[in-house]
């Protein structure tokens, strides 16, 4: 198994973090808070301004690591670990990247299984880290589950 | 404005649901996760799991509003991580628990480390993990 993409980053996709994109998301998922939609009430908020719910930075473009692509089919979200540094703002962009930190393929009970560790990060316009993500994914190979 | 936040303090429970397949495409649309198993009763089950389920980052996300909420306008969310367990599946409710383990104080304000999860009504821990706020003082 080739495993040169190691530790490889992604070059950096940018996110613009639309309006109408942050109110979809927060429909989606039940939650009213006026801070994700209403431009008044964010203004006087701890945030000074309209931001996306915590977990919005996975809907973002991470760009292609070279020499790895990962098939869609068979894919199981392990573990899923945020920090932030600071929300990230609607009407911003975010420069959004990804490398795969660590691979290993261990034998399950229904088959062969193999790991990825993902590390993200979104940036600012001007550089400055807003949040870091850790994203476990595990694979079943040949073994139908 | 200053909170009292202490170890041992409970998170008030935050329940969602039941779950809906409307509720799985909406956030396949809005997550763009359109994985299959999530949306297509006959893949899901031609894949072996005997119907959708629900994406967990869904569940995740239900637990972002449980701290989002605690934090109100006092504190900030820092760090916030959970491993997936059980699956959910549509017609389940998710009840979302909170529990500050530690309180670590800051120069101005207070770090408080949460332990999170999120139940099924059949007491299925759908999601488990860490979260810490940080709070002005």
């Amino acid at each position: 198994m080739a495993t040169d993409f190691i530790g490889r980053w992604s070059t950096p996709v940018p996110n613009l973090v639309e309006r109408g994109a942050v109110w979809k998301f927060a429909e989606a998922i039940g939650d009213p808070n006026p801070v994700y939609r209403d431009e008044v009430v964010a203004e006087q908020s701890r945030f000074g301004r309209m931001i996306a719910p915590p977990t919005f930075s996975r809907t973002f473009d991470y760009g292609t690591i070279e020499g790895f692509e990962l098939q869609g089919e068979g894919l199981i979200h392990g573990e899923q670990v945020f920090h932030f540094e600071r929300p990230i703002y609607v009407h911003e962009e975010v420069f959004c990247s990804t490398r795969v930190a660590d691979t290993y393929t261990r034998d399950g009970g229904s088959g062969k299984m193999t790991f990825y560790l993902f590390e993200q990060k979104g940036q600012s316009t001007s550089g400055e880290l807003i949040f870091t993500a850790k994203v476990n994914v595990i694979q079943r190979v040949g073994g139908a589950s | 404005m200053k909170r009292q936040i202490d170890a041992g303090m409970q998170l008030p429970d935050l329940v969602k649901g039941p779950v809906t397949q409307i509720d799985l495409v909406k956030y396949s649309g809005a997550s763009g996760d359109f994985n299959p198993i999530h949306t297509v009763e006959s893949f899901a089950k031609e894949v072996g799991l005997g119907g959708v389920i629900a994406h967990g980052m869904l569940t995740m996300a239900y637990v972002g509003q449980l701290l989002t909420d605690f934090a109100g306008n006092d504190a900030d969310l820092i760090d916030f991580g959970v491993r997936f367990r059980a699956m959910v599946r549509p017609g389940d409710t998710i009840t979302c628990k909170g529990i500050v383990t530690k309180v670590e104080p800051l120069e101005r304000g207070l770090l408080a480390v949460i332990q999170v999860n999120a139940q099924t009504q059949s007491g299925d821990v759908a999601v488990k993990g860490n979260a810490t706020l940080r709070f002005d003082q």
